[in-house]
């Protein structure tokens, strides 16, 4: 079940069109990544799920129906552009930001003492905003955005401004919100994230969807059959076997193995393939090449610009 | 609503914390009062010394003829030239020389003050009314009419035009015309002062937020306007405590230095009353050309001030202060919203600008008919009623234009904040540009 579905999305600002006819819907339970390059309109689009700004046409739907000013109580949202009021004490702010969330006083202090602990940052709670380090400061606007429980999580850049070890702590935190039941939608440039944590992806560019779904399905789908075998033995012997189905692409050696990638055409298979070699060579390893994200993204815009060129 | 109000506590809290808060609240009493106390002191202590003033009569019908007062003594020189005494004048003590020529009956400008200092006018005008009185008596004598004393006493008199206002309630209250003008002055000067000095507070706070990067953060869980509405009224709260504050210590600070320098006798109000009836002749002095030295003239001053209804006064005063507030503060609030640093605001300010400084230019002019046609229009306009309106209350406003212009005022500061909210909630979330008030205006047409 989809606990947002966000359809038909269209924001005009004075001079151009932030999002034209941009629609999501994001599975519960799931980690939705949506990428883009910079000045897409993701920020539009997270803006608009979080009320911030309305939409000029489209809706967006929570939970079944159509969103309420009280959803917000349910949703955490980390901005991209996000700071800190300098003067205010460490806590004192966090328990400020955690009222603005409809917290009480008492619970929203019990809550920050144990995530205080948790990312190991008590010892701050009486330091000035403005004596802090831009990751410190990020740590706690991620506490103060997880601190209600939300159900909805939505990240813009989650990643930004943090070392690969806070990173890495960052990251680890969102895949236990998702085990414990919360739904996470995050904006993010950082393509190895989106490997590793998401289950689906919207691409978004030039104020459009241009490419939706799972994350694995996308990656099957931009897959370019190419298989890479690797194996002791010599690689003419190999060669001599391959039939007009099978095609080297290249071949390199490394540590006493040669690693052969191999293109096989849409009349045949990887198991023929696999057959055909194994008399001759010692095979050590065979898998399909998956394009990257990082491939995906950059080969898609770069279509999608090609052809928006030419029609304009 | 709640909401709000935790915005209201930390924009209350995080400002009445600050030092310079509490040094403001502190310094600007004690600046107010030395303005009161010290010239006053200055006046008392100059007064105490007393002068000698030699004498040289030529026409020899003066002596004993110049009253002396306690401060001011006159010596007759006998046989003394205006040349001999020139050279030893500056070992001697005398004050002034006061040389009066033979002809003086005849011609205007016999008599000559000479001194090192210039003199006051209010030696002068002592002198030349002494001189101008004997002369004056000397010339009736000479025509030798009978009974000369008793017509003279007989024909004396004495006009001082009294001022009374009468109320519907049939009360009479003593007024002074010079004291309402004075309390004009100030009441609307404050007014203007504190409209641009709170109003940019929340200029300056905007574009704190905004230059910080916290306002998403925060218009995630709450609304833009609220967000808003609770920074402006928590600099309305803490204007409030400071100007209750300021206006309760300076009375305090003001009755202590009374008690402390001035008053003679052990009892705190006369020490007030020495120096508020100083400080009345200083305020009206400088409004029109008046001889301060009229004792007549501060008696009435203190008589007209004590008739004066402070709590109708101040309460007005904080009321179209806080409408002004509301007002502008919301318009400060847009401005502050469509830049990134406080550099850039100098020309999104002018259309504030104008209409408070004229305000302020058609209340000094049209004081002179407080009841006239242009100070009446612009008191019921909400964008100089504050201004205005407070300067004509101390002259008697009817109740209906007061509560017409208090409507106004308050109608409009609804409309504004919903206009200087949308344009607000636009101008936040844009960086990196400054944008002009064509561009603001299109925002107020955007929806949510």
């Amino acid at each position: 079940m989809n606990i947002l579905t966000a359809s038909n999305i269209e924001k005009r600002f004075t001079n151009h069109l932030a999002l034209d006819d941009v629609s999501i819907s994001v599975p519960e339970g799931s980690i939705y990544g949506l990428l883009g390059p910079n000045g897409a309109g993701k920020t539009t689009l997270l803006r608009i799920i979080n009320q911030i700004t309305g939409p000029d046409k489209g809706e967006v739907i929570y939970r079944g129906r159509p969103m309420k000013a009280d959803d917000i109580y349910g949703i955490g949202y980390l901005p991209e552009e996000r700071g800190l009021y300098k003067k205010m004490k460490v806590g004192e702010h966090a328990i400020y930001l955690a009222r603005l969330k409809g917290l009480s006083k008492s619970e929203a202090l019990k809550r920050l003492k144990f995530w205080f602990e948790k990312m190991e940052i008590i010892d701050w709670w009486d330091k000035k905003i403005e004596e802090l380090s831009k990751g410190m400061a990020q740590k706690i606007q991620f506490v103060v955005t997880v601190i209600h429980n939300p159900k909805l999580l939505i990240f813009d850049e989650p990643f930004s401004g943090f070392d690969p070890i806070n990173a890495n702590l960052i990251k680890n935190e969102i895949l236990e919100l998702k085990r414990n039941g919360a739904t996470i939608i995050f904006s993010t440039h950082n393509m190895g994230s989106v490997e590793d944590m998401c289950d689906h992806i919207s691409l978004i560019n030039k104020a459009k969807n241009i490419l939706s779904g799972p994350i694995d399905s996308i990656r099957k789908e931009y897959g370019s059959n190419v298989f890479e075998l690797v194996f002791k033995g010599d690689i003419e012997s190999v060669k001599t076997r391959l039939d007009e189905n099978y095609e080297l692409v290249s071949h390199n050696y490394e540590s006493g193995l040669v690693k052969a990638q191999i293109k096989v055409n849409q009349f045949s298979n990887d198991n023929r393939l696999l057959k055909m070699v194994l008399p001759a060579v010692e095979v050590v390893g065979f898998n399909r090449l998956m394009p990257s994200m990082n491939d995906i993204f950059i080969h898609v815009v770069n279509e999608y610009n090609k052809s928006y060129d030419l029609k304009s | 609503m709640n909401k709000i109000l935790l915005i209201v506590e930390r924009e209350f809290l995080t400002r009445v914390k600050k030092k310079s808060f509490i040094i403001m609240t502190i310094l600007t009493p004690i600046l107010f009062a030395a303005l009161m106390v010290v010239p006053a002191i200055l006046v008392t202590i100059e007064d105490k010394k007393e002068r000698q003033i030699a004498v040289i009569d030529n026409a020899g019908i003066f002596e004993g003829k110049i009253n002396e007062t306690e401060h001011l003594k006159f010596t007759f020189l006998k046989d003394v030239k205006k040349d001999d005494i020139k050279e030893t004048f500056f070992e001697s003590n005398y004050y002034a020389v006061l040389y009066i020529g033979s002809m003086v009956a005849t011609s205007p400008d016999a008599v000559v003050l000479y001194s090192e200092k210039q003199p006051s006018i209010d030696i002068t005008s002592h002198i030349a009314s002494a001189i101008k009185k004997e002369i004056e008596s000397q010339k009736l004598l000479s025509y030798d009419i009978e009974n000369l004393a008793e017509i003279l006493n007989n024909i004396k008199t004495s006009i001082k035009v009294r001022t009374i206002k009468w109320t519907k309630g049939g009360e009479a209250k003593e007024s002074s015309t010079e004291l309402a003008m004075a309390m004009a002055y100030i009441l609307s000067f404050l007014v203007y002062m504190l409209i641009f000095l709170f109003g940019a507070q929340v200029m300056r706070g905007v574009i704190e937020e905004k230059s910080s990067r916290i306002v998403e953060v925060i218009v995630s869980s709450v609304k833009p306007f609220e967000l808003m509405m609770g920074k402006i009224l928590g600099i309305a709260s803490v204007s409030l405590v400071q100007i209750i504050l300021w206006i309760v210590l300076t009375f305090g600070l003001v009755s202590l230095a009374g008690l402390l320098f001035l008053s003679h006798s052990s009892s705190p109000e006369a020490g007030k009353e020495a120096i508020t009836s100083m400080m009345v002749q200083q305020g009206a002095a400088q409004v029109m050309p008046v001889n301060i030295a009229d004792d007549n003239f501060a008696n009435e001053m203190m008589t007209a001030l004590s008739d004066v209804d402070f709590v109708y006064i101040i309460g007005w005063f904080i009321f179209f202060f806080l409408g002004g507030y509301l007002l502008y503060a919301a318009m400060f609030a847009a401005v502050g919203s469509a830049v990134d640093s406080e550099a850039d605001t100098q020309q999104l300010l002018v259309p504030i600008t104008i209409p408070l400084v004229l305000a302020l230019v058609v209340m000094f002019s049209g004081l002179r008919s407080p009841d006239g046609a242009i100070l009446f229009w612009f008191s019921m306009i909400p964008f100089t009623s504050p201004i205005v309106m407070i300067a004509r209350l101390p002259y008697g406003v009817p109740p209906w234009e007061l509560a017409l212009s208090a409507t106004l005022l308050v109608v409009s500061f609804v409309c504004m904040t919903w206009v200087a909210s949308k344009i607000y909630r636009t101008g936040i979330l844009l960086y990196g540009k400054k944008h002009t008030w064509s561009e603001m205006w299109k925002w107020i047409k955007y929806s949510n």
